[in-house]
C-alpha cells in the first residue's frame, strides 16, 4: 500500500532522522478509543476519534497547537474530569473495561495509568518522598524495606539512581530540569502503571536532557504502553512506533511512524509534515 | 534646528509645574503622615518604657489604686488569645481550603468568600455584643471562654483569607501531579497542597494572632476583665487590652503609667508578630515563584 | 485473564469515606462563616426588638437618650458615628492617597519596600494605642492650642460664627473634632497601604506606555493609573470608612461620650460603638437599655454591612481575576 513519498516533498531536516524500519507492530492493542467526542463547555475539542493504541510501543500524537492532542491524552486517564465544564463522550476500552464509563472511579483509572507533564513538577518534598508518594498513597508496600527497594528500582528505571542515590533526602526541587523530569517519570513508574502518558515531556528541556529522556522512553516501552504528545515531528519520528496526526479536533491519520512520515495517505498530513502549515 | 513655539513651551512648563506641585503635595502628605505616626510611636515608647519593671510581669493588678503589675492581665491575654487561635485558626484554614480547592468559583463559594470578607472588617464591637448574647447572657456570666470565643470569631476570617490567598500561589502542577498519581481529593490537599503551603499558612495564623491580641472592644462584653489572678475559664478573666482601657481612664498616675507600659507591651508584641510573619511570608513567596 | 486483573484494579465509583468527610467538613466550615454573619444580624435584631417595639421606627430618629427616664433614641449616636467617620475619611484619604502615590512613583526605589512595610506595620497597631494617644496628647493640644486658634481665625465670619461647622463653642478638647482626627490618624496607614496595593496592580506596561509618550508622573497617575483602577480606589476608601464607622477604642477615649445631638464640631458627642461600650456595664440583662444598645448594634451592623459590601464589590474585580 505504502508508496514512498517523493523525496522532494520531505523536509531536509527530517531526512537526517530517518525513521527506523519497524513498520510491523506485532504487539496487541492496549487501549481502544471508540467515537471519542470531547467538549470544554460549549466548545467541542475532539470529533469522533477512533484509535487503537498498541502495548509495548510508543504512540505519538502530533499536530498544531490546539488540535486536540493534549485533550485526547487527558481523556485517557480521566484528567479532564478535574476541569469544570469538560465532558468526554465515547468509549475508552482498556483490557476490556470502558475507563470512560460514568460508573468507573477516575481515581482507579489514574492509579493504572501514569502521567508525565510538560513542565517538570516534582512535589516540594525530598526525592525519596516524591517517588514514594504513589506507593504510600496506594499502600503498595508492606514494609519500609520494600518501599526502599521500590524507590530504588523506580529511580533506576528512570535512569536517575546514580545521580540521586546520595541525596535521596534532599528536595526534589534542587535537581536540574532534566533530572526533575526523570524524577517525575520515576514517580509515575513507582506505581507500576500499565500505561504512561507523556504531555510534551521534553519541551521545557535542553537537547542533552531531551536525549536522556528519549533514551529512557525507548527502554521503558519494552514493558509498557507509552503515549506521548509532542510538538516536535522530529521527536515523534525518533521515538515512536505509531504516530497519530490531529488537526482541528479530528484524527486525520494514524500509521506506523516510518510510514506516516514517508508516505502519508492524507494530503493534510502531507502538508503538515512538509511544513506547509502548523 | 527647529525651535519650539512659545505656546508649546508654556504648555510644557505648565505640565511640569502641575507635576511638581502635585508631587510636592504628595511628598508633604507622606511626610505629615509619617511624622504623625512616628510621634505616636515615640510617645508610646517614651511613656511606656519608664514604667517597665519586673513588677509589671510578676505582680497582679492592684485594686487599691497604687502599685501592682499586669501579670494576671498578660496571662489572661495569653490564655484567651491562645484558645481563640486554636479554635479560629483551624476553622479559618478549612474555610480557606474550601474556597481555594473545592468551592472555587461555585455560587456557594462566592457567597462564603464575600461574607468572609465582610466579617474580616466587621466592627469588632458587634462580635463582642453577639458573643455576649449567645455565650455570656444565657450562661449567667462573663467568662474567659466567652472572650476566647469572640477572639476566635475575629481570627477565623483572617486565617481563611490568607489561607485562600496562599493556596492559590501553590502551582497547579502539584495538584495535577498528585491527581495523576491516583490521589483522592483529600489526599491531594493533605499530602501535597497543605505541606507545600505550610509556611504561608503559618504566617497567616501569626497575623491573625497579632490582630486579636490587640482587640479590646469584644472583650468588654465577654471576659469583662478581672483585677485578681484567675485562670478559671468560666470566670471573668483579665486581659492586657482591658487593663489598659480601665487604667488609662483612672485618676491615679501610677495606673496611667501601667496603662502606657501595657500599651507598649502589646504594641511591641503585635509588631514583632507582624515582622516575623511578613519576613517569612516574603521568603515563602520567593520560594514559590 | 488480564482482563479480570484489570477489572479488579479499575473499579467503579463508590462513596469514599476520606473524601466524603473531607467535603462535608469543608462545606460545614464554609457554612459556619455564613451562619456567623447571619446570626449576628439575627441576634442583634432580636435583642434590639424591644427597643424598636417600644419606641417604634422613631427609635432611629429620636434625639433623646436618657437613662433616667428610660427613653432611648439612636439619632445622636448615628450622627456622631457618621460625622466622625466621614470627617476622618476626608482627612485621611488625601494624605493616604499622597502617601500611596509617593510610595509607588516618587520615593527612591531603595526606600519603597521599607517605607511600605512601615506603613503596613502602623496599620497593625492596636486601636487602643491610638485612643490613648488621642486622650493624653491630642485632646489637651486641641483644647489649649488648636481650637482657640481656630475660633479666633474664623470668628470674624459673621453668619457662620455660631453655626455647626464653625468654631465658636468652648474648646473642651474631647469631642467630634478630636475623635475625627484620631480616627483619621488610625485609618491613615490602612488607607495608604490599600491604595498603594491598588495602584501597584496597574500593569507596568500601561504606565510605561504613558511615560513613553512623555507624560509626567502626575499625568500618568490621573490619565492611566486612576482610570484603570478607579473602582478599587473607591473600594479602598469604603474599606477605610467601614473601619472608621465601627471603631470603638480609638473613639471612646476622645469623643466625650455625651449622648446628645452635637451643636458644634467641638461638642462632646458619641458614636454607636462608643455608646455601646460605655453604657454596656450599666445595662442589665433584659432591660430596655440593653435592648436599645443591641438595637444600635443592629443599625451599626446594617450600615457597615452596606459600606463593606460596596467596598468588596468595588475591589472584587482584582480578587477573582
Amino acid at each position: 500500500m505504502s508508496e514512498p513519498a517523493p523525496q522532494s516533498a520531505r523536509r531536509p531536516g527530517l531526512a537526517l532522522q530517518a525513521p527506523r524500519t519497524q513498520s510491523a507492530i506485532t504487539s496487541p492493542t492496549r487501549i481502544s478509543l471508540r467515537q471519542i467526542n470531547a467538549f470544554y463547555g460549549p466548545k467541542q475539542a475532539l470529533f469522533d476519534v477512533n484509535l487503537e493504541i498498541p502495548d509495548n510501543a510508543v504512540t505519538a500524537f502530533i499536530g498544531a497547537s490546539g488540535c486536540g492532542k493534549s485533550t485526547l491524552l487527558r481523556c485517557l486517564n480521566r484528567m479532564n474530569d478535574t476541569i469544570p465544564g469538560a465532558r468526554v463522550e465515547g468509549q475508552i476500552l482498556m483490557d476490556g473495561v470502558d475507563v470512560n464509563g460514568a460508573e468507573i472511579d477516575p481515581v482507579s483509572v489514574r492509579s493504572r495509568i501514569g502521567m508525565v507533564f510538560q513542565k517538570p513538577s516534582p512535589f516540594p518534598m525530598s526525592i525519596y518522598d516524591n517517588v514514594a508518594y504513589g506507593p504510600r498513597t496506594h499502600k503498595l508496600t508492606k514494609s519500609k524495606a520494600d518501599l526502599d527497594e521500590l524507590v530504588e528500582r523506580s529511580l533506576r528505571r528512570a535512569a536517575l539512581w546514580e545521580e540521586a542515590k546520595d541525596r535521596l533526602d534532599k528536595s526534589g526541587l534542587g535537581l536540574s530540569g532534566g533530572q526533575q523530569q526523570r524524577l517525575c517519570i520515576a514517580r509515575a513508574l513507582a506505581v507500576s502503571p500499565a500505561v504512561i502518558l507523556m504531555d510534551e515531556p521534553c519541551s521545557a528541556l535542553d537537547p542533552v536532557a531531551t536525549a536522556h529522556i528519549e533514551q529512557l522512553i525507548e527502554d521503558l516501552r519494552k514493558h509498557t504502553c507509552i503515549v506521548i504528545v509532542t510538538h516536535s515531528m522530529a521527536q515523534a519520528a525518533r521515538i515512536s512506533q505509531i504516530t497519530a496526526f490531529f488537526n482541528m479536533g479530528q484524527l486525520i491519520e494514524t500509521a506506523p511512524t516510518d510510514q506516516l512520515f514517508t508516505a502519508p495517505k492524507v494530503e493534510q498530513t502531507q502538508d503538515y509534515i512538509t511544513g506547509r502549515f502548523g | 534646528m527647529r525651535t519650539l513655539s512659545p505656546a508649546v513651551k508654556a504648555r510644557y512648563f505648565r505640565r511640569q509645574a502641575a507635576d511638581l506641585i502635585m508631587s510636592g503635595l504628595c511628598i508633604v502628605a507622606a511626610i505629615i503622615g509619617i511624622i504623625m505616626l512616628a510621634l505616636i510611636l515615640w510617645m508610646l515608647f517614651s511613656k511606656g518604657l519608664t514604667g517597665l519593671s519586673l513588677d509589671v510581669f510578676t505582680k497582679s493588678m492592684s485594686s487599691t489604686g497604687t502599685g501592682g503589675g499586669l501579670a494576671n492581665a498578660i496571662v489572661g491575654s495569653l490564655i484567651q488569645v491562645g484558645i481563640g487561635s486554636m479554635i479560629g485558626a483551624p476553622l479559618g484554614m478549612m474555610v480557606g481550603v474550601y474556597l481555594s480547592e473545592v468551592g472555587k468559583t461555585s455560587p456557594f463559594a462566592s457567597v462564603v468568600r464575600f461574607v468572609n470578607d465582610i466579617l474580616l472588617s466587621a466592627p469588632s464591637v458587634l462580635i463582642g455584643l453577639f458573643v455576649y448574647q449567645i455565650a455570656v447572657s444565657p450562661f449567667g456570666g462573663f467568662s474567659g471562654i466567652a472572650g476566647a470565643l469572640a477572639l476566635a470569631l475575629l481570627a477565623m476570617p483572617v486565617v481563611a483569607r490568607t489561607t485562600e490567598d496562599i493556596l492559590r500561589l501553590v502551582p497547579q502542577a502539584y495538584r495535577d501531579g498528585a491527581i495523576a498519581l491516583g490521589s483522592r481529593e483529600n489526599e491531594v490537599v493533605r499530602k501535597v497542597i497543605l505541606p507545600a503551603a505550610f509556611g504561608g499558612i503559618l504566617t497567616g495564623i501569626l497575623l491573625a494572632v497579632a490582630r486579636i491580641a490587640g482587640e479590646t472592644a469584644p472583650l468588654i462584653f465577654t471576659s469583662l476583665g478581672n483585677s485578681n489572678w484567675s485562670t478559671d475559664l468560666t470566670k471573668p478573666m483579665a486581659s492586657l487590652p482591658i487593663a489598659i482601657y480601665r487604667y488609662a481612664g483612672s485618676p491615679s498616675a501610677d495606673l496611667v503609667q501601667l496603662a502606657w507600659t501595657g500599651a507598649l507591651l502589646i504594641t511591641v508584641g503585635v509588631l514583632l508578630l507582624n515582622v516575623v510573619s511578613r519576613v517569612s511570608l516574603a521568603a515563602v513567596k520567593r520560594g514559590q515563584s | 485473564m488480564e482482563t479480570t486483573a484489570a477489572k479488579s484494579l479499575i473499579g467503579t465509583r463508590k462513596p469514599h469515606l476520606g473524601d466524603t468527610t473531607f467535603h462535608i467538613s469543608l462545606y460545614v466550615a464554609g457554612a459556619i462563616v455564613v451562619v456567623v454573619l447571619a446570626s449576628i444580624l439575627l441576634i442583634m435584631f432580636l435583642g434590639g426588638r424591644q427597643a424598636f417595639e417600644t419606641f417604634g421606627v422613631g427609635f432611629i430618629w429620636s434625639t433623646e437618650w436618657n437613662a433616667v427616664t428610660s427613653i432611648y433614641g439612636a439619632l445622636p449616636a448615628i450622627t456622631g458615628t457618621l460625622i466622625t467617620a466621614l470627617l476622618a475619611i476626608c482627612i485621611a484619604w488625601p494624605i493616604g492617597f499622597g502617601i500611596a502615590f509617593f510610595l509607588t512613583e516618587i520615593c527612591p526605589r531603595a526606600l519603597r519596600a521599607p517605607l511600605g512595610i512601615a506603613i503596613e506595620l502602623l496599620a497593625a497597631i492596636p486601636s487602643i494605642v491610638y485612643g490613648m494617644w488621642g486622650f493624653f496628647v491630642l485632646a489637651p493640644f486641641m483644647a489649649e492650642t488648636v481650637q482657640p486658634w481656630l475660633t479666633e481665625v474664623f470668628a470674624w465670619i459673621p453668619p457662620l460664627g455660631d453655626s455647626f461647622f464653625w468654631f465658636s463653642a468652648p474648646p473642651l478638647g474631647v469631642g467630634l473634632m478630636t475623635a475625627s482626627l484620631v480616627l483619621a490618624v488610625m485609618i491613615l496607614p490602612f488607607i495608604a497601604a490599600t491604595t498603594r496595593d491598588v495602584m501597584l496592580s496597574t500593569p507596568q506596561l500601561l504606565k510605561d506606555g504613558a511615560y513613553a509618550m512623555g507624560a509626567t508622573r502626575w499625568e500618568t497617575l490621573t490619565g492611566v493609573v486612576i482610570p484603570a483602577v478607579r473602582g478599587s480606589l473607591f473600594g479602598a476608601v469604603f474599606l477605610g470608612l467601614g473601619r472608621a464607622l465601627g471603631e470603638t477604642m480609638a473613639v471612646v477615649f476622645v469623643i466625650g461620650n455625651a449622648t446628645r445631638m452635637p451643636d458644634s464640631l467641638y461638642a462632646p458627642s458619641a458614636s454607636i460603638a462608643s455608646v455601646v461600650a460605655n453604657n454596656f456595664p450599666e445595662a442589665e440583662t433584659g432591660s430596655i437599655q440593653l435592648a436599645a444598645l443591641l438595637g444600635l448594634g443592629f443599625i451599626l451592623f446594617v450600615v457597615s454591612f452596606g459600606v463593606l459590601a460596596l467596598a468588596r464589590l468595588l475591589l472584587r474585580q482584582e480578587r477573582m481575576a
